[in-house]
């Protein structure tokens, strides 16, 4: 997980700090999300998240799936609980699927 | 049938269906004019004798070697069982047809166990990719191993006791939210392949996604699969065969009858019947009654077909 920097909060470190002792643990470690693959589903199927984030896919099926976005980016086969990250820098709309099950599709808006 | 409930309560119809297909070792279907008839649960060695006066060919589908998950921790071993029950054929098959995923994830382990297991059967074999044996990424195993002669993906015809059959790859190039996939090169090939055939020559289709639209929700269906079977529309007699889906199911339109067969490594759910087609588990009992091989036999002249599905297990 990317550590907290004082962009984010706009304040010092110690109160940036302060802060994230206080907000939700999910909230605190906002920068970098997860999607999972059960039952042929990505979810969430569809995230809106800020440039920079890494974004990390794991499948928890028992039949290996791909994350694939045309012309973006493509992951190996994920066998079961093989993970898969992906740092957005740029702006804009990826839609994505599973290449072996292709109606399996997702989107990540990245602001 | 073990673990199955009779209770006392009524047991419906379904029900009393379920249990004659696990007690069945094998449902002979025939098709005459079109229409399709089950002659009923017989058992398997019965069914290969009294219906083999024709060519006959075995379809065995969705081998998944190298699959260990719990809905089957031993793919390898009921794929050998499998070809254990080809051996005990009363008549061997003139050859046998694979509808794809030989493997779970194309190792090249995988596709050298899977032959040396298939090769058991002494059978020739042909194959058409599933998706599963396009993991690597040269997609070079299952080619090498297996696209001798073959055009484009993998695709090619032959004829055998007088049918037309013709293999076709449909899990290459698949695009997002959609089904399986021919594509325009492989569709004029086809059509260039059937040009001058006579229209009573039986065609058997074969690929591994199913080409009629079985369950769009789930992906089982092929996208350009009706302008195949435009092409063959005018013959007198099309079989269409594939695996995927891990299940027998059959379907006749017009002179057009459709076929999927059981896999060799795990069941799935009938179409919505689960959160997701994943692997189904079933108790250990149960499981090889839910896997499988198909023969289908020809009878020259006489415009009939017949269908047998075995169960690994009644």
């Amino acid at each position: 997980m990317k550590t907290l920097n004082r962009r984010d909060f706009g304040v010092d470190l110690g109160l940036a700090l302060a802060a994230a002792i206080l907000l939700p643990a999910t909230k605190a470690r906002a920068d970098d999300m997860d999607i999972h693959i059960d039952n042929f589903v990505f979810q969430p199927a569809e995230l809106k998240i800020k440039t920079g984030t890494t974004v990390t896919w794991t499948n928890r099926d028992d039949i290996p799936h791909t994350i694939v976005s045309v012309g973006k980016f493509r992951s190996k086969t994920l066998d079961t609980d093989d993970k898969f990250s992906f740092t957005f820098i740029n702006a804009g709309d990826y839609k994505y699927f599973c290449s072996l099950h292709p109606h399996m599709t997702g989107m990540i808006k990245v602001e | 049938m073990s673990g199955h409930d009779h209770g006392d309560d009524g047991v419906s119809r379904r029900k009393v269906l379920e249990c004659m297909t696990w007690a069945g070792t094998g449902v002979l279907w025939t098709v005459t004019g079109g229409v399709p008839r089950s002659l009923g649960i017989i058992d398997s060695a019965q069914a290969a004798t009294a219906a083999v006066p024709g060519m006959s060919f075995l379809q065995i589908s969705d081998s998944h070697v190298g699959f260990d998950k719990p809905a089957n921790p031993n793919a390898l071993g009921t794929l050998e069982e499998a070809v254990g029950k080809i051996n005990a054929m009363p008549a061997k098959p003139s050859f046998m047809i694979h509808t794809g995923d030989i493997t779970h994830l194309s190792k090249a382990a995988e596709f050298d166990n899977a032959e040396r297991i298939i090769s058991q059967s002494k059978l020739d074999v042909h194959y058409v990719p599933g998706e599963h044996d396009f993991l690597d990424e040269e997609v070079k195993f299952y080619r090498e191993r297996y696209g001798r002669g073959t055009k484009g993906q993998g695709w090619y015809s032959f004829d055998a006791g007088g049918v037309h059959f013709i293999g076709l790859v449909n899990v290459v190039d698949l695009k997002a939210g959609g089904l399986g996939n021919l594509g325009a090169e492989q569709l004029a090939w086809l059509q260039d392949d059937l040009r001058g055939k006579s229209k009573s020559t039986p065609i058997v289709l074969f690929a591994h996604i199913p080409l009629w639209t079985v369950y769009p929700e789930w992906g089982w269906g092929t996208e350009d699969g009706g302008r195949a079977l435009e092409q063959v529309k005018g013959f007198g007699s099309v079989t269409v065969l594939n695996g995927h889906i891990h299940q027998v199911m059959q379907k006749v339109e017009g002179n057009v009858t459709f076929h999927t067969a059981r896999s060799t490594a795990f069941p799935q759910p009938a179409p919505g019947a689960a959160p997701s087609p994943g692997p189904m588990k079933v108790e250990d009992t149960k499981l090889r009654s839910m896997l499988g091989v198909a023969s289908i036999n020809f009878k020259q002249n006489e415009q009939r077909l017949a269908i047998i599905d075995t169960p690994l297990q009644g």
